[in-house]
């Protein structure tokens, strides 16, 4: 079922079909912006879209590795918010060690999350789950239950706030993040055992394929990833937030989902998760315009009544089309 | 996944019973072990408030965590029951304050606000249900789509609005009493034992665990898989509406934003702690009650004796694990 092997694009399967499906619907939306709102193709529109949205997609790149070994990771937005409060703490002693402190305490629970899936053998949800416990409870402890503020003088906003040759910051670390794991999965053997583990555990052992190790690396990336996000997410809007985060487990599973990645694992793709990603986030970004026209007034509050009905769309025809592919 | 365990048979065997004993009797230790070390440590600990408490907060985990422990039986799972809490709890108020149907008479608007709610988180239930049975969608899946959407719905039908309200009639759900025990603990209590009854003397109950088992064997001995699926779908969803009516009338107000948020967490842990594999094929109703009675405590300990509620969650995940991993070990 390695069907990423399939190369150039020929829709050969369901998950290659719903990769193609998640490409139109976010030429769809494009153009439907383009055509229907006035600045919707303005810069500022597109680079502050790209400015907010890179947090979900680091996190939703993470998420798409694990659920690619077939787990789940339900810590991300807790471990963001953990990491946005020790990044906030950190960032009076520069940028880096704030950068850095945020994505080893990303690193951190991710590598338990890892311990205890391959080594306590804990089902994937029901760890991470707890690490989303424990993350929200440590982000609390540190923060004494209040947002932290960064220093502003030590450069630690840059990260979130500048661009760099015209393109946002944290869009420039999701772009290299999302092409190293493109990299990672298609060109690297330690990527092509990802998609034999998602596949099927018993057999990647069979075939010499160091499992444990790999899973493990596959949570811990996920919690980097998060992390780093967490980091972004402090230097953005000036301080940790240890409620922030609530919620973007869910973004990040229905980004991979749409993006055609089966939730059973052993086959993905990277480029299609960014789209997925991509394709929720705009579906608020145009809600907002639409708003903004002053026809409608949809709350805030439809953004998850309308992502709950994409991932419901997307799953149904995953399903439908996985049983044709069977039949 | 296999490991070559190179400890000796003997050790094996201990270390096996040990874990079994701890999966058998370790809820029920751990929670003799809070009482004794509330009882020593806790000022005012023994008082009528202190059982009060604790019970009318345990009786909306208990319930919702009945739920769950049926549909994991089958080797499902639900994480939608806290947005059916939002929806049924955001849903009886605005029936009983006129604001739906056409209705003057407020005995009828009463009783509608109990039922309607409640049915239409079943049919929620129900549409789990057909995710996972007709669809095959796995649970984890099929019950994210409610999780995300349902507290959405929630919150648009209300736009994010606190409704607060007083209406005694409603309330009692939550404030009466019935010779002296609080409506929400008879509730509780009812819930536990139909739903133990279920499991031990009825074919559906006995079907759930065997779905659970082995779905492929139960669908071959003539079990009527999808129809016992959807069916734990629907209760857990219909529980989880009752739950959520007693927390908006506990609160005099109901907050589509906050009612339920996290009680999937809760229901799960109580499962878990109460000793039913994760995994299915198993149904420990008296385990998962014991099991929301220790999570209840351990929260209720450590909030009286001074710890932060941030520290209390850390506590939490670590019990999750513990709970979870002996029953892993018992079962070999």
């Amino acid at each position: 079922m390695l069907k990423t092997l399939s190369r150039p694009f020929i829709p050969k399967s369901s998950g290659d079909f719903a990769r193609l499906g998640v490409l139109l619907a976010l030429a769809g939306l494009i153009l439907f912006g383009a055509l229907r709102y006035d600045n919707f193709i303005s810069p500022f529109n597109i680079l502050s879209f790209l400015r907010y949205n890179s947090m979900f997609a680091l996190i939703a790149l993470g998420m798409a590795f694990v659920i690619i070994t077939g787990g789940i990771d339900l810590s991300v937005g807790g471990v963001a918010a953990m990491a946005s409060v020790v990044a906030a703490y950190l960032s009076p002693y520069g940028w880096f060690p704030g950068l850095a402190g945020g994505m080893i305490a990303g690193l951190i629970a991710g590598s338990i999350n890892g311990l205890i899936i391959t080594r306590m053998r804990i089902q994937p949800f029901i760890a991470t789950l707890a690490m989303m416990l424990a993350a929200y409870g440590t982000a609390l402890l540190l923060a004494n239950n209040q947002s932290v503020s960064v220093s502003y003088d030590t450069g630690f906003t840059t990260i979130g706030q500048d661009d760099f040759l015209g393109f946002p910051i944290p869009g420039w670390i999701a772009a290299l993040a999302y092409v190293l794991g493109w990299i990672f999965l298609e060109r690297h053997p330690a990527g092509r055992h990802v998609l034999a583990i998602g596949d099927g555990e018993a057999t990647a052992n069979l075939m010499g394929l160091k499992v444990e190790k790999t899973l493990f690396g596959v949570y811990a990336l996920s919690g980097l990833l998060a992390g780093l996000a967490g980091v972004i997410l402090a230097s953005q809007f000036g301080a940790g937030q240890p409620t922030e985060g609530v919620g973007w487990e869910l973004f990040a599973i229905a980004s991979v989902v749409v993006g055609g990645t089966l939730l059973t694992g052993g086959s993905g793709s990277v480029g299609a998760t960014l789209a997925g990603a991509l394709l929720l986030a705009m579906v608020f970004n145009i809600l907002n315009f639409e708003n903004g026209l002053g026809w409608i007034s949809l709350s805030a509050y439809w953004q998850s009544v309308i992502r709950g009905a994409f991932l419901l769309v997307v799953v149904v025809l995953q399903a439908r089309l996985m049983k044709k592919t069977e039949a | 996944m296999t490991t070559i365990d190179t400890s000796a048979p003997g050790e094996r065997a201990a270390r096996l019973n040990m874990a079994q004993f701890l999966s058998r009797y370790g809820t029920f230790a751990a929670f003799i072990l809070l009482l004794l070390f509330n009882l020593i440590v806790t000022p005012n600990f023994l008082s009528w408030q202190t059982l009060n408490v604790n019970l009318t907060q345990v009786a909306t985990i208990v319930i919702v965590a009945v739920g769950m422990t049926l549909v994991i039986a089958t080797g499902g799972i639900d994480l939608s029951v806290g947005s059916l809490m939002a929806i049924a709890g955001t849903a009886a108020p605005m029936i009983f304050m006129g604001k739906l149907l056409p209705i003057e008479n407020m005995g009828i608007l009463i009783i509608l606000s109990f039922i309607l709610p409640v049915l239409l988180v079943m049919a929620f239930g129900w549409f789990n249900g057909m995710l996972v049975t007709r669809f095959s969608i796995q649970p984890i899946i099929a019950t994210l789509v409610l999780f995300i959407a349902g507290r959405g719905i929630a919150q648009v039908a209300t736009n994010g609005n606190l409704q607060v309200f007083k209406n005694p009639e409603f309330q009692f759900i939550a404030m009466g009493r019935i010779a002296g025990i609080p409506a929400q603990v008879i509730i509780m209590i009812i819930v536990a034992v139909l739903a133990h009854c279920l499991i031990r003397y009825t074919v559906i109950g006995r079907q759930i665990i065997a779905v659970g088992g082995n779905e492929k064997a139960a669908r071959l001995t003539g079990i009527p898989v999808r129809r016992v699926k959807t069916f734990v779908y629907i209760v857990s969803g219909a529980l989880a509406g009752i739950a959520g009516l007693i927390v908006v009338a506990r609160n005099s107000a109901s907050d589509a934003n906050l009612v339920g948020l996290g009680m999937e967490l809760d229901a799960i842990a109580a499962v878990a702690v109460g000793g039913s594999l994760l995994s299915g094929g198993r149904a420990n109703i008296i385990g998962t009650v014991l099991g929301a009675f220790v999570i209840q405590l351990v929260r209720y300990t450590l909030l009286a004796n001074g710890v932060p509620d941030a520290a209390a969650l850390i506590v939490k995940a670590g019990l999750i694990i513990i709970a979870v991993f002996i029953q892993q070990r018992a079962k070999g």
